[in-house]
């Protein structure tokens, strides 16, 4: 069920006059949640919009549900649902007003009003868009991209700029989503977004994938994780060290501050609890940091990932 | 909770129709709603054409004032909805992302501009009712054959509208707002709605009657006031600006 792509992106480049915003990159998105990450001015937007058929490739090709976004968006657009980063609503117009519009434009919508009191939207159904609150305009530009029952949903950048409780209302409907068959591709450039929603993560960085896994083989791949404690100063490193597997590291960092460096699992753990039980050193602090996207992602790019 | 099965996916479009008639009553909703289209299609043709009508501000060259100013004020409204306001909201429409959603949208474009073209045409209906009532109680009697003034209109509506479209597909949407009004106030000056063409200095003249506003209005009057058939001068130069603005407005309508 997931052999089948949902988005298969090759070699896409795309320029603005001389800025290459998007440059032989490649991805392929299965069926479930995919996550685009990178910082701001990677391209993510640019291939997403591509993919909708915003935009024509200056070359590759993109294929979305097998169809391709430009030519055949007469057939494509039924089937796949749009939330832009911003904006798409009459300013006059009403959240429910054009909720109820675009429902009206598929043909087996989803219940309105189920909908708007699935995303809160209730309280301002009466309101007009130019007077709702940014996560308002957020949760009604969602609720735009689900109604018409999409196969597959695009989501730029879902959560920017959310309050925590408005993101984790929109993080239960993309797992809603993902459970009743509906695929996503979202960007974000939140590693904790990707790391809780994404069945597949795609890092993007100037204009190319450098990376692309489910959370945990990304996480695992790449740097070694990280073991701390703390201890009396001075302890004997080099016979630490003998005790700990090859291609490990230790090291005093700050008086009585240690570090191990290596593959980090329950083996390790016990290795370096017993040594310090063997030189009665009590481990005070020990800590396993676990390598986190945000980790691969500067590591492979040399860029923080918030920038 | 959500009910497992809930999202689904059951895409489709809507029948065509349905859609584009969904998106006319929107497109009208909006307009209707907003106070500066309203007083651009409603309230100031309304006032020019009772102010004009039974105070005399500009000396109209005998007869009914009415008589003059009805066929002027007819073409005034249909500038204002179809120029002046389409070009506006359209242009803010741009700049908000409206046309790019519904781009995404099951909805195709030219369903779209079918559906802006509809909402045009019933808020011109409602004007030209108004107008003519208006008209009718200063005494207003209106000669000629419906025929030529609906092709026109019809025509009139086209020249506008492609004029408009291309403003708001090519300028931001401030631009557009600003130069949309100036147009709308220079034509309504110089088009020959309340100020007779014959006013201006004979080079004058030449010019201005190749104006959109001016081919409309004088085509009107001909038919409404002196009872004439086809004017057939004034709907071939209402044709052809039809035609290049629309072809512009084809060629280089940015959608974002």
């Amino acid at each position: 069920m997931r052999s089948e792509p949902v988005v298969q992106v090759q070699a896409l480049v795309k320029r603005y006059g001389t800025k290459t915003a998007v440059d032989g990159l490649d991805l392929v998105a299965r069926r479930g949640v995919t996550a685009v990450l990178g910082p701001n001015g990677a391209g993510k937007t640019t291939t997403v919009e591509t993919c909708e058929g915003y935009r024509r490739p200056d070359s590759g090709t993109v294929r979305v549900l097998g169809l391709d976004p430009v030519r055949e968006s007469a057939a494509l657009r039924p089937r796949v649902g749009v939330m832009l980063q911003s904006g798409g609503v009459y300013s006059g117009a009403r959240a429910d007003e054009m909720l109820r519009h675009v429902a009206k434009l598929h043909a087996h919508p989803l219940d309105v009003d189920a909908l708007i009191e699935r995303l809160g939207l209730g309280s301002c159904g009466r309101t007009s868009y130019r007077r709702l609150s940014g996560g308002q305009r957020q949760r009604l530009a969602l609720a735009m991209a689900v109604v018409g029952r999409p196969e597959l949903v695009f989501l730029d950048e879902p959560t920017a700029g959310l309050d925590p409780q408005a993101r984790r209302a929109t993080w239960d409907l993309v797992r809603d989503l993902r459970a009743d068959g509906v695929s996503v591709i979202l960007t974000t450039h939140y590693m904790d977004e990707a790391e809780q929603l994404a069945d597949d993560v795609a890092i993007i960085d100037a204009g190319r994938v450098v990376a692309q896994g489910s959370p945990e083989e990304l996480c695992r791949g790449g740097a070694e994780n990280t073991l701390r404690f703390s201890g009396r100063p001075g302890l004997d490193v080099a016979s630490l060290l003998k005790a700990l597997p090859d291609g490990s590291t230790a090291a005093e960092v700050t008086s009585g501050s240690y570090r191990v460096v290596g593959e980090v699992d329950p083996q390790l753990l016990a290795t370096v609890t017993s040594w310090c039980a063997q030189h009665g050193v009590m481990p005070d602090r020990i800590s396993v940091e676990r390598h986190t996207l945000e980790d691969v992602f500067l590591e492979l790019t040399g860029k923080e990932l918030r920038a | 909770m959500t009910a497992a099965g809930t999202y689904s996916p059951k895409p489709g479009a809507a029948p065509l129709t349905r859609m584009i008639a969904a998106q006319a009553v929107l497109e009208t909703k909006m307009l209707l709603r907003n106070g500066e289209q309203l007083l651009l299609t409603v309230i100031i043709p309304t006032l020019l054409l009772v102010l004009f009508g039974t105070v005399d501000v500009v000396d109209l060259g005998g007869g009914e004032a009415v008589d003059f100013l009805a066929p002027g004020i007819l073409a005034l409204a249909v500038m204002s909805t179809a120029f002046t306001g389409q070009a506006i909201a359209t242009g803010f429409e741009r700049r908000y992302g409206v046309l790019k959603r519904l781009a995404s949208s099951p909805l195709p474009r030219w369903g779209l501009m079918t559906a802006k073209t509809l909402s045009v045409l019933v808020t011109e209906v409602l004007q030209v009712l108004l107008v003519t009532v208006i008209a009718l109680t200063l005494g207003w009697s209106p000669q000629g054959s419906p025929v030529p003034v609906f092709l026109l209109l019809v025509l009139g509506t086209a020249a506008f509208s492609g004029l408009g479209l291309l403003m708001a597909g090519t300028l931001k949407a401030e631009a557009t707002l600003a130069a949309a009004n100036l147009v709308f106030l220079l034509l309504l000056v110089g088009g020959g709605v309340v100020v007779p063409l014959d006013r201006f200095p004979d080079a004058a003249q030449d010019v201005l009657g190749l104006l959109p506003i001016a081919a409309l209005s004088e085509g009107l009057r001909d038919v409404l006031q002196h009872g004439a058939g086809m004017p057939w001068g004034n709907l071939g130069i209402l044709a052809a600006w039809a035609v290049a603005g629309l072809a512009a407005a084809g060629r280089f309508f940015r959608w974002e």
